[in-house]
């Protein structure tokens, strides 16, 4: 299901534009600061806001198009919409909100994937209760049942772990990267946390200021220096891709494999050749132009500097070549100049093992002792 | 305690009351919807018109139930020739006479509650599929119920009480037309009346104010049932 949308609209005081392409499976992240325009863009492809122009297609089915005056409703663009505060039906059971729009889907999922979703969200044992018998964490989970079950064609998510204390998210966060991995659906996920949007996003679009400014994917867009400002300076960092290679029982370590190299951190509950996602933050990464030696840390990565951009004072953010991955890291112009570093430079890259965060670490699901050796 | 034909007004009340409620409650949620979620042309004017008895003088509602229904005004000839009805003289025109002027009172309760459903939840409840009567019997009028059967109540307790109205338009015929209130006044009238107005009068203070308990009571146990 690929999702083409342009659309304009003008609010009092405020415009959005927005353009983008969505690839036909995993999870598009719409990312940018509060007021950036991301729920008008979604609300507009859920159809329950009419841009002034525009068109969105999802694969050859128009949704919207201004121009011929095609708007297909809301209640039939057959697109899942889990919305922040999670909009449970208060009158009915978890039981009823769940099948509320499964009752009404021209395509209605068998029983067993119904049991299949209550399962995937350990919501079994609150079927029966009401919506304001839950704790935050349950509704965001019956909220993202009740879209699942309604079997749509695409599932659009707004700031659904934004409502919820750290806690609460790391109840989420998981079924999420299981639905992902699961590939049931094809989701839209808007936040402005650069954190869960580089953790469960393959494709990335950035708004700004009513604007979507780019898009692409998330380690090419999360390595641009231009964009640093954009993506946030102090969370802003590389995205890598890799691999589970191995476990070092005797140091409790796990080696990650990337293109260009490896890293090591604390051991993951993951099997090897699992694929999971490594962020490194631009400020957890050290320069060094010579080899260190006699180093605490784990991670020594050669590479090449291919690209500075100086920030405002006092701080400079190099791109790195590693082997054909990228990092990014964020120096100050002091140790920039001291270095004498410039494009085509030969040099290092620390990593600090605890810094490179990994995502898909989740605990094998109902698997007693389940720790690979 | 009370004699036959106190006992006969209680009853008719009664009936006239419930009648005049239930057949007015589908229109009041209509209106109250309308008012409350609508975008049409002339909704100020809709909402003047529904208003308007609460401020009316009831005589004039009866006057005009009256050049209206009358059996000599054109509508009134019709039904009466047409289907056989005659309003004027007959308890059924008491209950209409009872339902225009207590209609306010349900469409202001009813409307009060639609309008604090967010809507949001109906923008959900789109997404999942609904349509917009599907939207209103599903997730709306369940919310609303308790605000529905607030007003109900309330429209009762008033309709037990209209006098101005119902005399106007069907006069005061013993087992037919006379309601409480208007047995109260031919009380009033009779001589030597005085204590069966007394009974009668402190009939209708308690019934008002059950009506009132009751309307409250049951609100809040809705609101309760709804999960709010």
């Amino acid at each position: 299901m690929t999702l083409r949308l342009r659309i304009g609209h003008r609010f009092p005081g405020f415009q959005v534009t927005a353009s983008f392409e969505a690839p036909p499976s995993g999870i598009t992240g719409l990312f940018g600061p509060s007021g950036s325009g991301k729920t008008t863009v979604i609300n507009a492809i859920a159809g329950l806001l009419r841009p002034d122009e525009g068109a969105i297609e999802l694969d050859d089915r128009v949704l919207l198009d201004r121009a011929t005056g095609i708007d297909v409703p809301a209640r039939r663009r057959r697109i899942g919409y889990v919305f922040q505060d999670a909009r449970l039906f208060p009158h009915l059971s978890v039981h009823s909100n769940l099948l509320y729009g499964w009752r009404r889907s021209p395509v209605r999922l068998p029983q067993h994937e119904i049991d299949g979703v209550i399962e995937m969200l350990g919501i079994a044992h609150l079927l029966e209760r009401k919506p304001h018998r839950l704790s935050g964490g349950e509704k965001g989970r019956v909220s993202l049942g009740r879209a699942l079950l309604s079997n749509p064609d695409l599932l659009l998510l707004d700031e659904p772990l934004a409502a919820l204390d750290t806690a609460r998210r790391h109840e989420i966060l998981p079924y999420l990267e299981r639905l992902k991995a699961e590939a049931r659906v094809p989701m839209v996920y808007v936040s402005h946390s650069i954190e869960e949007i580089t953790r469960l996003a393959d494709m990335l679009v950035v708004m700004n200021g009513g604007r979507s400014v780019v898009s692409g994917p998330v380690a090419e867009i999360m390595s641009r220096l231009d964009l640093f400002p954009l993506t946030g300076r102090f969370e802003a960092g590389a995205v890598v891709d890799c691999r589970v290679e191995a476990h070092d029982a005797r140091h409790g370590m796990t080696s990650l494999l990337f293109e260009g190299g490896r890293f090591l951190v604390p051991r993951l509950a993951a099997e090897p050749g699992h694929a999971l996602r490594a962020r490194i933050r631009a400020r957890d990464v050290i320069v060094a132009t010579e080899e260190p030696r006699g180093l605490s840390a784990n991670n020594v990565l050669p590479a090449i500097v291919r690209e500075i951009r100086r920030d405002q004072d006092p701080f400079a953010e190099i791109a790195l070549d590693c082997g054909g991955t990228s990092l990014v890291a964020r120096i100050t112009q002091l140790s920039l100049d001291r270095l004498g570093l410039a494009p085509g430079t030969s040099v290092y890259a620390i990593v600090k093992a605890l810094n490179v965060e990994t995502r898909g670490s989740l605990p094998a699901p109902r698997r007693a002792g389940g720790e690979s050796a | 305690m009370l004699t036959d034909a106190e006992w006969e007004a209680l009853v008719l009340s009664f009936k006239i009351s419930t009648v005049a409620v239930l057949c007015a409650l589908p229109l009041a949620v209509l209106v109250a919807a309308l008012l409350a979620r609508g975008r049409f042309p002339g909704r100020s004017l809709l909402d003047g018109i529904v208003l308007m008895p609460l401020v009316l003088p009831p005589v004039v509602v009866g006057y005009l139930l009256l050049v209206t229904f009358g059996t000599r005004a054109p509508l009134g000839a019709w039904l009466h020739e047409t289907f056989g009805w005659r309003f004027v003289f007959s308890w059924t025109g008491a209950a209409l006479a009872a339902a225009i002027v207590t209609f306010p009172f349900q469409v202001r309760a009813i409307r009060l509650a639609i309008e604090a459903i967010d809507r949001d939840i109906s923008a959900a409840a789109e997404t999942l599929g609904a349509g917009p009567v599907d939207r209103f019997f599903s997730i709306v009028l369940p919310l609303a119920l308790p605000g529905v059967v607030a007003g109900a109540i309330t429209a009762f307790a008033a309709s037990l009480g209209e006098f101005g109205a119902i005399i106007t338009f069907v006069s005061n015929v013993p087992g037919e037309t006379r309601t409480l209130p208007l047995a109260i006044y031919t009380a009033i009238q009779s001589p030597g009346g005085e204590a069966q107005a007394a009974r009668l009068a402190a009939i209708s203070i308690g019934l008002a104010l059950a009506g009132l308990l009751l309307a409250e009571l049951a609100a809040k146990r809705l609101e309760h049932m709804i999960g709010r």
